[in-house]
């Protein structure tokens, strides 16, 4: 339960700040979490906080019945951590380490982390320019047969 | 916030945007092309409405979703898979039920006028069956050793082949021809098992064949699919960041490993080869003691069947074939440590070496019951082509052990969950000295559980032949293993540090199943065409083998089917058969290699492409400067 009873009225027009929307059970063991709130916050005040539009555009993307292009443009904005509109190295870096945990010895050593995105690079980067744009990112989650089972919430 | 009115809410968002796209392009659309939107759109809207309500009749739906939530979809796909064997023997029981059983109980009872035939045989000899049924004097404990070992009370019931001495029903006025039924029927529920697994499977299949030419994109596919949105537990959402470090620190250590066998010098190959000889010989050794000591045990255990009390004796082949099944895996992973393989080689080829020796066991199982079954020393017994003193309904026997190693198999699941599991548990909780603490709890092994659950399946596959109501029991226990297996995974037991994928998995579970299915067919096989049936009892008493029912009622039939039938049995029919069979295979290999090639040639033009634009954009920059 999000809302308060007063405010359960007017629960269209209402906002609900970042936190409380981190206190979802869905949301709450997400390492992507602060991301997935930038993405589908239309705040205006960048504070993150979204309307009941805002969380139905996040659940209908997370739902069984979103289509695979929706979830992977949807994917591609969540991973873009400085919204330039492509995933670069540091990108990828902060990815995976969102992937391995927040802990310092959780985390891939710097030899591994280089060999890791060299990999990611030469598998997915078609035009060879050090990063990823939307178009590769798409054709790349298109070959992955776990993309739809794993990019989803129920509730 | 409630979940109904928020699916409808979002539902109704979802269908009004889709509505707006629509409704620009139906204006311009004719009369005829607006009916025909219209009709389609709410026949699609009845078909979703009618999945929708399919899927709360589905079996454990809840119990699954949240078996994903908390563990993740590689543990998951093992309960899925469980549902999938759950239905299947429901519905080979069902089958097996409807055609052979019922029939054989409405004209015993004499139900609806019904009665049948029962055609005197034609060997006085071999026909004398006298099934220890409970003659004389009982003692109180018979009831539960009968329970346990199929004999006494339990050989007459519609279970066992036994019962069904019927050579033809008559229900009311119509004569049902009950030998061909069953042998029908039993190839029906392996032709439906076949059909169905590979209808399941053929969905990972497309994605096996694209992914395993070359091992692709699996760093990709780890980093960008690998968190399972689906985690709402802090303590699983841990877990799974430990095992994707694992996995991709796994992953990266295996290239620098190949990297490595790459510069191997030939000395070292050398070294290397015969090592792995060497330890294939010993695994081959394994493999003839696990065999060796089952069918010991079957002849001895055979060899004593008269003296029937000691149920320890009863059990002994499900015995040593358990501890075969748990002391081979263990050998196995001993040994491929000192083979040098890469890590997930390893991995693949331990868990065919563990496929082999389960599904063999049950194999050299019935291959020495048939051995003391066919074992003919005088003349009489030749005649009759079995052993008629010692097994005078030899398929109820069959039917027998086969109850038996599923009973057993049951008892075991339960036995090694209350009486290791949990009381394992209750050591790692209270006491917390350093060897108990270093033990630990154990992980769902899946691939563990999935064999056991697939040496099953392969028992009651074989088995139902021999005893036609044994899929129920096999219903009931895997009905009933599903909740012990949840409990047990929920309260006592650690997820395992290396994740197997699902749709590998999936895939997995399938091919082993459809491994065992074909390893059944052979023993059925054998049985039904080549060992005479046994005279004294079953419906195939007036036959010489189970299989001579069917060309007895191919003879039967109009002279015109018949020479059509003979014609389709006939080389001159298989061999073009096969020719055209081959020559469809070979287009579609073609066809996949042909797509493979049009799929290299678009990347590249998109390579291509990228470059266009780049080369355009520099030269826009440089007219820009100019101007």
């Amino acid at each position: 339960e999000l809302l308060p009873e007063e405010e359960k009225e007017n629960a269209r027009s209402v906002r609900i700040p970042k936190s409380r929307i981190l206190t979802l059970p869905e949301l709450r063991a997400n390492p992507f979490q602060h991301r997935i709130c930038r993405v589908f916050s239309t705040s205006e005040d960048g504070d993150d906080s979204m309307s009941f539009e805002d969380f139905l555009d996040m659940l209908s993307v997370f739902s069984d019945s979103a289509t695979s292009e929706i979830k992977s443009h949807y994917a591609f904005r969540i991973f873009d951590f400085d919204d330039d509109g492509t995933l670069d190295k540091k990108d990828l870096e902060n990815l995976v380490n969102c992937l391995t945990g927040q802990s310092e010895e959780s985390r891939l050593n710097s030899a591994e982390m280089e060999q890791l995105i060299q990999n990611i690079l030469e598998e997915s980067d078609i035009d060879k320019d050090g990063t990823i744009n939307l178009s590769e990112f798409q054709h790349v989650i298109s070959r992955s047969p776990d993309f739809a089972s794993s990019f989803k919430i129920v509730l | 916030v409630n979940q109904e009115s928020l699916e409808n809410l979002f539902m109704n968002l979802t269908t009004l945007r889709t509505q707006e796209f629509q409704q620009a392009d139906i204006k311009y659309l004719s009369g005829w092309n607006q009916w025909k939107r219209s009709s389609r759109k709410s026949w699609k809207k009845v078909f979703d409405e009618a999945k929708e309500v399919l899927s709360y009749l589905e079996l454990w739906r809840h119990d699954i979703h949240s078996i994903e939530g908390k563990f993740g979809t590689g543990i998951q796909s093992y309960f899925s898979f469980l549902r999938f064997l759950v239905l299947l023997n429901f519905v080979i029981f069902t089958l097996m039920f409807s055609f052979v059983t019922l029939p054989s109980i409405i004209s015993k009872y004499g139900i609806f006028n019904s009665s049948f035939d029962e055609i005197p045989a034609k060997k006085p000899h071999c026909t004398v069956y006298t099934p220890s049924g409970n003659k004389g004097l009982i003692y109180f404990y018979t009831y539960p050793k009968d329970l346990l070992s199929g004999t006494g009370f339990l050989e007459m019931t519609s279970l066992f082949y036994g019962y069904y001495t019927i050579d033809a029903a008559w229900i009311s006025i119509f004569r049902y021809n009950l030998p061909l039924a069953y042998l029908l029927t039993t190839f029906a529920y392996l032709a439906l098992s076949l059909l169905w697994i590979i209808k399941r499977s053929v969905e990972g299949f497309k994605q096996n064949l694209v992914h395993d030419e070359d091992q692709f994109q699996s760093y990709c596919n780890k980093v960008f699919a690998g968190w399972d949105f689906c985690i709402t537990d802090l303590n699983a959402a841990r877990l799974k960041h430990r095992s994707l470090q694992y996995e991709l620190k796994t992953d990266l250590e295996e290239e620098r490993l190949k990297q490595k066998i790459a510069d191997r010098t030939m000395k070292d190959k050398l070294r290397i080869y015969s090592l792995r000889i060497f330890l294939n010989i010993i695994v081959l050794a394994v493999l003839s003691g696990c065999f060796y000591s089952i069918y010991r045990a079957t002849v001895f255990s055979q060899g004593n069947i008269s003296n029937v009390t000691n149920l320890l004796v009863q059990y002994l082949p499900s015995i040593v074939i358990t501890l075969a099944n748990f002391i081979a895996p263990q050998i196995f992973s001993v040994l491929i440590r000192l083979e040098d393989y890469s890590p997930a080689f390893e991995i693949r080829l331990t868990l065919m070496r563990c496929v082999f020796v389960r599904l063999a066991n049950i194999g050299v199982l019935l291959f020495s019951l048939w051995s003391q079954i066919s074992y003919c020393a005088t003349e009489k017994c030749k005649a009759c082509g079995y052993n008629y003193e010692l097994y005078p309904c030899w398929e109820s026997q069959v039917g027998q052990e086969m109850y038996k190693l599923l009973i057993f198999d049951f008892i075991i699941i339960v036995a090694v969950t209350l009486f290791v599991d949990f009381p394992r548990k209750l050591l790692v909780t209270y006491c917390s000295c350093k060897p108990v603490q270093w033990c630990g709890l154990q992980e769902f092994g899946i691939s563990d559980n999935v064999l056991e659950i697939i040496y099953g399946q392969t028992i009651c596959w074989i088995g139902t032949f021999y005893s036609p109501l044994l899929p129920a029991i096999a219903t009931m226990k895997y009905f009933i293993v599903f909740y012990i297996k949840k409990i047990s995974l929920i309260h006592t037991r650690k997820p395992s540090a290396r994740p197997i994928r699902a749709s590998s998995s999936n895939f997995f579970f399938l091919v082993v199943l459809l491994i065992g299915l074909v390893l059944a067919f052979i023993p059925l096989g054998i049985s039904i065409a080549h060992i005479p049936s046994s005279k004294a009892c079953g419906p195939f008493r007036n036959f010489n083998t189970s299989w001579a029912v069917v060309p007895h009622t191919i003879l039967g039939f109009p002279t015109g089917l018949q020479k059509v039938l003979y014609g389709i049995a006939s080389e001159a029919f298989a061999v073009p058969f096969f020719m055209v069979i081959c020559l469809v295979m070979f287009y579609f290999i073609a066809l996949a290699g042909a797509h493979k090639r049009v799929v290299e040639q678009l990347r590249e033009q998109l390579v291509m492409e990228s470059r266009d634009k780049l080369f355009l954009i520099r030269k826009i920059t440089e007219a820009q400067k100019h101007t």
